[in-house]
């Protein structure tokens, strides 16, 4: 008995360098024995022994964590965990997860789409037809119920569940706790899907305009608005590792933004018809698409691979989701399925419906079907073994034990915070707000040596030269239209450009422009002259030449 | 079937009770903590800006400072909080630093004062230290250190006299007028500069050796505090000596471009020292072998009269006659920190206090100033939040100190115009110096290349290289020999 015990602990050799291995952090290892500099060496020594000292330190607390992941396994070779339905599971867990099985029946403003606070204590839904309600779900504190009267098709929390935002039928607008209208971002329009950037205080929303734009909700200035010139974008993603967005369009791309990009990172193939939906596990290692092909596709985004492809569901998957611990969800139709596994290399970790028959393949871990119904959005709850379903009729909690992270970090995202805690919290997470241009596909770039030849990078030199460019340009006047005097007055580029900058703003440009404005009109009307015959066309003014230095 | 799920009770983790602390559990995973190193960055920066934000270096001056310029600055080596600091109008003051009040004041000189010196502890048959002052008037006195013995001093315009019984102790005379003086660790005797350089001892009333190597002036001597025998005197003939009492010789002797202004030894390693140059650079030799520096301290834009080490061996201070006073890290060629202030003129002396977290000036103006040696740090008591705060800070800062940002805020110093003016002209200078030279080694194949360490050093009495070859010979002679 003794003995069983000490194997328990984690001094056992396999388990201590599994744990050391997750507690790495991707750094290639330091080879800080070839510099030849003493000093360097010694230092760069100390810093690899803290750096492993450290790694191994936080691999040994692994044993403190006070809870455990769930499960749902099979007892023996007959048995499938996915024939196991709700209600059965409801009976065999214990009273408070059975509890936190939501299932609230909204027949009249449906589908609905459902949205969970980053820490998982609240729940904000909203039905097409404009029925948004937040509330704290798991001890049914409604804490904002509103009838908008229009159609809402995204809604998310920001920052805390103090404020969200709603996309509406034309313009976004975000509301307080109490559902009182805070601002309507009217540069948002026709917006039918946000994401929201928490270290970055992003909003970013996509839709009908093909536009991805980004609004700073702190500062509330508009950050970015990017042109994807790929049509109205039919689903939405972040990663959560690095704050990239990802975009489905309907000709089966997905593409990869950053704020500071007008063209997308990376754009790969995913699908031959519209990419229905998109995840990303946590780690940022793994991407999940769904199209309207009836396709289902795992990358690895680290090499943008295809992992596992399957060409062939039933019916087109149009929702997918990966949970913390790496479960993968889908909903097709009234179908929700999940698999475990499926993010692991190896073609015996491939989602199969069935086994046919044949050992060795990953069949559905769990599924559900909502009958005569449609899933219209899920969402894993955050640090729970839940998974919130928006559909037709309502929402409703699955329990999927095994999908939560079970031991959250409270310095980081606390479930149980109290009030004070959220404010201070939310106080830290702005100082420490990451600029939004810092976004890129690696998120530790920063603090990193540039390992590339010295030829590839750009040098002081040529640093100057190319601020030196973006200083001509403005003095050379390209960055804003030519005068052309050949076309009509209306037709004017500049008039064009002059029109779209704010009204009551007088910036250099701006006066740049109506000067450039001022000397087309004074062409146009040479122009006519000539055509009239009043001028001859050689005709100089040398009155407006010689003071035309002192203009 | 096994079934289990995440079930925690809430009661584990929100408090019952008002008083209750919360449950903060932390999971280490880095899959949990996305963003790391760029948080971490931020903050770094945050804490960088804040340092900035909290730099005010200059805490007060001591009372209301001398009449006239303060020349001379003594440690009490074994008191926190004592200083003892004397000015040209002859006048010594003996401070309490903690209260920045003077405790004494009394004339103690016709003329300047050029040297004073705090003794240490139980030496000889006093239990309590003493100061020993020098002066142009040929005089060396020996006072109290106790202010009550100063009581009934009224006016201190006058000399004190044995006779008033006041403080003064002993007076010592000698043929000459004094430069600089320094008490010996260990026992009774003192060291005094000058025409000759004179040890004696408390306890006689003629000096008992002359020490003098030559026949220059000595300007400054300075006593090892460790290896207490070992004393370093620099002398108007650009030369810096080193003497060794129990031999009751000089052992080593150098001579620079130019004169040496101050010395100190370090108190850690105790054959280190560092020397304040008329050249604008201090050094930091090693007494074991003279003929180069091991580090050359460059950044101001005149003279440095004086240096001094932290007492933790980590950082020296510089006072110049620039009118400002920079910190050095003792491993970095460059300061890291600048003073100045529009009050402050030429400092002449510059001293770190015991715990090394205050900076004492003197400078022309007469003023005493108190300094703080880390401009953003504060001494007040501090919560263990606040405490795990700044230590935390201070990692980030160290970690990401190389970054362009973060270097950039954390070195910007405002210096007076006039200042900011000389340091361009001083690097164009050399600069040109350094370009002509490159010229010339272009024409010239065979000339020889003098490293910076070495480009101060005229030459050595002791040659170490010679030293060395004969040695060398010597062992390899007795080697053919044992073969044969």
């Amino acid at each position: 008995m003794a003995l069983k015990k000490v194997s328990k602990f984690p001094s056992d050799t396999k388990s201590i360098s599994e744990n050391v291995a997750k507690f790495h952090r991707n750094s290639s290892g330091s080879n800080y024995k070839k510099t030849k500099d003493k000093k360097l060496r010694a230092g760069l020594k100390r810093i690899d022994d803290q750096y492993k000292d450290a790694v191994a330190t936080a691999a040994a607390t692994d044993y403190l964590l006070p809870e455990s992941q769930g499960y749902l396994e099979a007892e023996d070779e007959m048995e499938k965990t996915f024939k196991v339905s709700q209600a059965e599971i409801k009976q065999s867990v214990d009273v408070t997860t059975a509890n936190k099985a939501l299932d609230l029946k909204l027949n009249d403003f449906g589908p609905y789409q459902i949205s969970y606070s980053k820490n998982g204590t609240h729940l904000l839904i909203a039905g097409r037809k404009g029925h948004i309600v937040s509330f704290d779900w798991r001890k049914g504190e409604l804490r904002a119920e509103l009838h908008l009267q229009e159609t809402a098709t995204a809604a998310t929390y920001l920052q805390n569940e103090q404020y969200f935002a709603v996309a509406q039928k034309k313009y976004t607008f975000i509301y307080d706790h109490e559902g009182t209208e805070l601002h309507r971002l009217k540069q948002h329009i026709e917006v039918k899907h946000m994401e929201y950037l928490p270290f970055h205080y992003l909003l970013a929303t996509a839709g009908q305009t093909g536009f991805l734009k980004y609004q700073d909700v702190s500062t509330g200035q508009l950050v970015a608005e990017i042109r994807t010139k790929l049509g109205p974008t039919i689903s939405m993603a972040q990663n959560p590792w690095n704050a990239v967005v990802h975009l489905g369009h309907s000709n089966g791309t997905v593409t990869l933004w950053a704020p500071n990009m007008s063209t997308p990172l990376v754009r790969l193939l995913s699908a031959r018809g519209p990419v229905t939906s998109m995840a990303i596990d946590r780690t940022g290692y793994y991407m999940a698409t769904t199209g309207a092909d009836k396709s289902l596709k795992i990358w690895d985004i680290r090499n943008f691979k295809e992992l596992h492809s399957v060409e062939n569901l039933p019916t087109p998957g149009m929702n997918v989701r990966i949970s913390d611990t790496g479960l993968l969800a889908v909903s097709r139709g009234p179908h929700v399925t999940l698999w475990k596994d499926s993010l692991k290399h190896g073609s015996s970790n491939r989602p199969y419906f069935t086994s046919s028959g044949l050992k060795n393949r990953n069949t559905p871990y769990m599924s559900h079907i909502f009958e005569g119904n449609k899933v219209n959005s899920i969402e894993f709850v955050p640090f729970e073994d839940l998974l919130g379903v928006g559909h037709q009729k309502g929402v409703t909690n699955l329990i999927i034990p095994g999908a939560g992270e079970a031991n959250y970090d409270a310095l980081e995202i606390n479930p149980y915070e109290t009030v004070k805690q959220r404010k201070e919290q939310e106080v830290r997470s702005l100082m420490n707000k990451l600029p939004a241009d810092s976004i890129a596909l690696d998120p530790n770039v920063i603090g990193t040596v540039d390992n590339r030849a010295s030829h590839l990078r750009l040098t002081a030199k040529d640093l100057t030269e190319v601020t030196v460019q973006e200083t001509n340009k403005s003095k050379t006047n390209s960055d804003i239209p030519q005068v052309n005097p050949d076309i009509k007055s209306k037709n004017s580029g500049l008039r064009t450009f002059l029109r779209k900058k704010t009204q009551n703003v007088i910036d250099e440009r701006k006066l740049r422009v109506q000067k450039q404005l001022q000397r087309e009109k004074e062409g146009r009307q040479r122009r006519l002259n000539i055509t009239r015959g009043e001028i001859a066309e050689d005709d100089k003014d040398f009155v407006d030449e010689a003071l035309g230095r002192f203009s | 079937m096994k079934i289990k799920t995440i079930s925690r009770s809430s009661d584990d983790y929100v408090p019952v009770k008002s008083t209750q602390e919360s449950q903060m559990p932390r999971n280490l995973n880095p899959a949990l903590h996305p963003f790391e190193r760029a948080r971490e960055y931020t903050k770094a920066l945050t804490a960088t800006k804040l340092e900035r934000m909290f730099a005010k270096p200059f805490v007060g001056q001591l009372g209301y400072g001398h009449r006239d310029g303060c020349y001379v600055i003594a440690k009490n080596y074994n008191v926190l909080n004592r200083l003892a600091s004397a000015s040209a109008d002859g006048v010594v003051k003996y401070w309490n630093i903690s209260t920045r009040e003077e405790l004494c004041s009394f004339k103690a000189h016709y003329g300047l004062v050029t040297g004073l010196c705090v003794s240490p502890q139980h030496i000889g048959n006093q239990s309590d230290s003493y100061m020993l002052s020098c002066g142009d008037d040929k005089m060396v006195k020996m006072w109290s250190v106790d202010s009550g013995d100063f009581n009934n001093v009224k006016d201190d315009t006058k000399v004190l006299h044995p006779s008033d019984g006041n403080g003064l102790i002993k007076t010592f005379y000698g043929e000459h007028a004094f430069q600089g003086i320094d008490h010996h660790k260990e026992n009774t005797s003192f060291v005094t500069g000058g025409a000759q350089i004179e040890l004696w001892d408390i306890n006689r009333r003629k000096p008992l050796s002359n020490l003098s190597w030559g026949i220059d002036n000595i300007t400054a001597v300075k006593f090892n505090q460790n290896e207490a025998d070992l004393l370093l005197s620099s002398g108007s003939d650009n030369s810096v000596v080193l003497y060794d009492l129990r031999t009751n010789s000089p052992t080593q002797k150098i001579v620079q471009t130019m004169k040496t202004n101050s010395m100190c030894w370090n108190p850690m390693e105790p054959f280190n020292f560092v020397t304040a140059n008329e050249d604008q650079n201090a050094y930091y030799y090693d007494m074991r072998n003279m003929s180069r520096a091991l580090h050359v301290f460059k950044d101001h834009v005149s003279a440095i009269m004086d240096v001094d080490i932290s007492p933790t061996g980590e950082e020296i201070v510089t006072g110049s006659y620039d009118k400002t006073i920079r910190i050095f890290n003792i491993k970095h060629g460059h300061s890291r920190e600048v003073y100045h202030t529009k009050r402050m003129q030429h400092v002449f002396q510059v001293k770190f206090t015991m715990d090394s977290k205050y900076i004492v000036s003197g400078s022309d103006d007469g003023n005493v100033r108190l300094w703080r040696s880390n401009a953003y740090e504060r001494s007040n008591v501090k919560s263990t939040r606040e405490k795990n705060k700044l230590e935390y800070d201070e990692k980030l800062k160290e970690r990401f100190k190389y970054m362009p940002e973060i270097k950039r805020i954390s070195r910007h110093r405002h210096v007076p115009k006039v200042i900011k003016k000389a340091q361009e002209i001083k690097r164009v200078e050399l600069s040109s110096l350094k370009r002509r030279e490159t010229n010339e080694r272009r024409t010239r194949k065979d000339m020889e290349f003098v490293p910076e360490r070495k480009k101060q050093i005229v030459g050595t009495v002791h040659r170490y290289e010679e030293a060395k070859k004969r040695s060398k010979d010597e062992r390899d002679a007795m080697q053919e020999s044992d073969a044969e």
